[in-house]
C-alpha cells in the first residue's frame, strides 16, 4: 500500500482548472495530516505544459496520463485510464474537486474500484487516528460528519472552495513529471463527447449590474414578479433568479445566477425567498452587500448575508419600496 | 423500448427537520415525504419517450414501506408498473449499496434505458445513477436536459457549467441522469389515479433479489448530523414590517453606501 494522495487535477482550454489548484491545496493538506506524500496526475492527449505547469507545487511526483483517446473528457475514457493509475500506484486517497466533470466519472472509477466516494465535502477534521469528512446534505441544510469504512483507496471530492487555490504550497523545485501512457481501445468509449456550445439567445448580461434583485421559489408563482421588478426598479437593480425559477419559464434563462447560470459580483445583491443552494451561492457570493429576506430562519443563505430579514416577503419588501423612495435623493 | 425509472421519496423540500435521537439522521416520523424532484423530471422524461416510441416505463425505488407512495403517484402519471425494493436490510445504505441492489433488480428487466434523478435532495449523493451503470457495465451521462433516442441509441444534451451544454452520442442500454427543468412534469389526472390502483407493482427484497449478504456492504456511513456552524457574520434586523424597511435602507445608505 503506497502511503499516497493522489490528486486529480482537472483541465480546460490547456490550463489547469481552477478546480485542480483547490483539489491540489486540499490533497497537500490531507497529506501532511496523515504524513503521505501527495503527487497529482493530469490525463489528456499530450499534457506535458499542463503538467510542467503543476509541477511547481510541492509535489512528489506530477502524472501525465496520456493517449489519443483521452483528446476530450469523456467518463468512459477517464474511468478506464484512471483506474490503470491507481491500480498500478495504489494510493490511500484520491482527491478530487467536486466539479460536473468529477460528478460525471469520479463515481464510477471508485466503484471500479470497488470502493467508496465521500463526495462534495465542505472539508475534513482529525478526530483521534479517524478522519472525519464533513459534507452538506438536505441541501446544505444540515452537515453530515462521514467516515469511509473499510479498505483504502478512499475516494473524495471537495466543494469549490473548500480549499483556496491560493493556498497550494509551491516546491522548492519544479517535481518529477512521469509520463504514463493509457492502455485504451477505441472500444472503451462508448459515449462520445461533442464540442461544447452555449445557447445562441444570451440577452442579459448580469455580469455588469451594479445590483440585483434576485428571486427563488419564496415568490410562489409569476404573478408576483411584479413585486420584485418594482423593487428592482426603485433600487436601479437588475432582475436575477434561481434555477428553479428559469425551469418553470416564469423568467428566461438568461437571467439564472449559479454554477449552471450567470456569476455575478455586483455592490448589491437581494435575495428574496431564495433557499441559498451551493450551487446558487457560487454565482453570487462574491458580492458586496448581500441581503436575504427569507422566512426560514435556518435558509443557508443567511450563513452569507450581510443584512438578514427572517421573515415573509410580501410583508417586508413593500415597506422597504415605499422606504427606498423615501430615502433616495430624486 | 423498455424504461426504467429509479426515484427516492425524499423530505417534502419545506419539512421543518429535526434529528433523531442519536443525531445520525432526520426524524422520519415528523416530516411528510414527497418523490425527489429531479427523479419527477425523469419519470416525465420517461413517459414522453414512451409516448413517441412506444414501449413501457417501470418505475423502482428502493425505499421503506411508505416510499410505495412514490411509485403509486408514478403509476397514476402513467408508469406502467412499479418494482418496490423494500428490506430491513436495505435501510440506511450508502450510494454504492444502494446502486448494487437497484443493479441486481434492473439486470433481471434488461430495460434498454435507465433514467434517474442527478441527485437526491436528502442525502445529495449524486453518484447513485453513476455506480448504477458501472455495475450494470452500461455507458452513462449526467446532468441531461433533452434526449433524442433512436431504437439503438441515445443523443443527449449534456449541462456543463456556467450555462454550456455539449451532446453526447451513446449506444443503449444506457443509465441516464436527469437535471431538473429539462422538460414540464405532468400531474396526475383522477383517471391515472384510479388507472394506477390496477397496475403492478411488485414487492422485492434481499432474498427476491438473489443478493449475497455483502452487497449491503457499506464504503461510508454517517456518525453525526447537526446544523452547519454559524458564522454569525450576518446582521439580522428585526421588528414589524415598516420597521425592518426603514432599518434595513438607513443600512444600505450609510453603512454599505449601495444607495
Ligand atoms: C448540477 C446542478 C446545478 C444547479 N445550478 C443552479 C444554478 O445555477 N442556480 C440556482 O439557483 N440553482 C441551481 N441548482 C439548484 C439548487 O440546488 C437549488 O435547488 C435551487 O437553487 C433552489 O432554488 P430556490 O432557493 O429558489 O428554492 P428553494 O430551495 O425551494 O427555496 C425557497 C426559499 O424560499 C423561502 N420562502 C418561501 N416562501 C417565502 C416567503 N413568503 N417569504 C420569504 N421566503 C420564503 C423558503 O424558506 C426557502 O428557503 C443546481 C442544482 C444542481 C444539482
Amino acid at each position: 500500500m503506497g502511503d499516497e494522495v493522489l490528486v486529480f487535477a482537472e483541465h480546460h482550454g490547456g490550463k489547469p482548472a481552477r478546480a485542480a489548484w483547490e483539489a491540489l491545496a486540499g490533497g497537500q493538506r490531507l497529506a501532511r495530516d496523515i504524513g503521505a506524500a501527495v503527487a497529482t496526475v493530469v490525463a489528456g492527449e499530450d499534457v506535458a505544459a499542463l503538467a510542467d505547469e503543476l509541477a511547481g507545487a510541492e509535489l512528489s511526483e506530477v502524472v501525465a496520463l496520456t493517449s489519443p483517446l483521452l483528446r476530450d473528457y469523456t467518463p468512459d475514457g477517464y474511468t478506464a485510464a484512471l483506474f490503470q493509475v491507481i491500480e498500478q500506484r495504489q494510493p490511500r486517497f484520491v482527491v478530487f474537486s467536486h466539479t460536473y466533470q468529477a460528478r460525471d466519472f469520479a463515481p464510477r472509477l471508485a466503484a471500479r474500484e470497488g470502493r467508496g466516494l465521500i463526495g462534495d465535502c465542505l472539508g475534513y477534521r482529525r478526530d483521534g487516528d479517524r478522519l472525519v469528512f464533513v459534507r452538506p446534505v438536505f441541501q446544505g441544510k444540515l452537515c453530515a460528519d462521514t467516515e469511509f469504512v473499510g479498505e483504502p483507496p478512499y475516494f473524495v471530492s471537495f466543494q469549490a472552495a473548500a480549499f483556496r487555490e491560493d493556498s497550494v504550497q509551491r516546491g522548492a523545485a519544479p517535481a518529477r513529471v512521469t509520463s504514463v501512457a493509457a492502455s485504451l481501445t477505441p472500444e472503451t468509449i462508448r459515449a462520445q463527447a461533442g464540442e461544447p456550445f452555449r445557447e445562441a439567445k444570451q440577452a442579459v448580461d448580469l455580469t455588469q449590474a451594479r445590483a440585483i434583485v434576485a428571486v427563488g421559489r419564496g415568490i410562489k408563482g409569476p404573478e408576483n414578479l411584479e413585486l420584485a421588478k418594482k423593487l428592482a426598479e426603485a433600487l436601479g437593480a437588475e432582475l436575477g433568479a434561481s434555477r428553479p425559477i428559469c425551469d418553470s419559464g416564469w423568467l428566461p434563462m438568461d437571467r439564472q445566477i449559479g454554477s449552471s447560470g450567470q456569476t455575478v459580483a455586483p455592490h448589491l445583491y437581494v435575495a428574496l425567498g431564495i433557499s441559498g443552494a451551493i450551487q446558487h451561492q457560487v454565482g453570487m457570493k462574491g458580492s458586496r452587500t448581500i441581503v436575504a429576506i427569507n422566512k426560514d430562519k435556518e435558509a443557508p443563505i443567511f450563513e452569507i448575508a450581510t443584512y438578514g430579514v427572517v421573515g415573509d416577503l410580501f410583508e417586508i419588501v413593500p415597506p422597504l419600496i415605499e422606504e427606498i423612495k423615501k430615502k433616495k435623493p430624486a | 423500448m423498455k424504461i426504467a425509472v429509479c426515484i427516492k421519496q425524499v423530505p417534502a423540500r419545506d419539512a421543518v427537520l429535526r434529528l433523531n435521537a442519536e443525531s445520525t439522521w432526520v426524524r422520519e416520523t415528523d416530516v411528510s415525504f414527497e418523490i425527489n424532484e429531479p427523479d419527477i423530471y425523469a419519470l416525465e422524461e420517461a413517459l414522453r419517450l414512451r409516448e413517441k416510441r412506444g414501449g413501457e416505463v417501470a418505475v423502482c425505488t428502493l425505499g421503506p414501506e411508505r416510499a410505495a407512495q412514490a411509485l403509486k403517484e408514478a403509476l397514476a402519471k402513467g408508469a406502467d408498473r412499479a418494482w418496490h425494493l423494500d428490506d430491513p436490510a436495505f435501510q440506511n445504505l450508502d450510494a454504492y449499496a444502494t446502486a448494487r441492489v437497484l443493479a441486481a433488480a434492473v439486470a433481471r428487466e434488461n430495460p434498454d434505458l435507465v433514467l434517474t434523478g442527478l441527485q437526491a435532495d436528502d442525502d445529495g449523493f449524486a453518484q447513485t445513477g453513476v455506480i448504477l451503470a458501472e455495475m450494470l457495465g452500461w455507458p452513462h451521462a449526467t446532468i441531461i436536459m433533452e434526449i433524442q433516442a433512436s431504437e439503438k441509441a441515445l443523443k443527449v444534451k449534456r449541462e456543463l457549467e456556467a450555462g454550456w451544454f455539449q451532446w453526447i452520442e451513446m449506444p443503449l442500454p444506457a443509465v441516464l441522469t436527469i437535471q431538473s427543468g429539462i422538460n414540464k412534469p405532468r400531474y396526475a389526472t383522477l383517471k391515472g389515479i384510479l388507472a394506477a390502483k390496477n397496475k403492478p407493482l411488485q414487492k422485492l427484497g434481499f432474498e427476491g433479489l438473489g443478493l449475497a449478504p455483502e452487497a449491503v456492504s457499506l464504503r461510508q456511513k454517517i456518525s453525526k448530523i447537526y446544523a452547519p456552524p454559524k458564522s454569525g457574520k450576518t446582521e439580522f434586523l428585526e421588528g414589524a414590517s415598516k420597521e425592518i424597511a426603514r432599518k434595513l435602507v438607513e443600512k444600505l445608505k450609510n453603512e454599505a453606501r449601495v444607495i
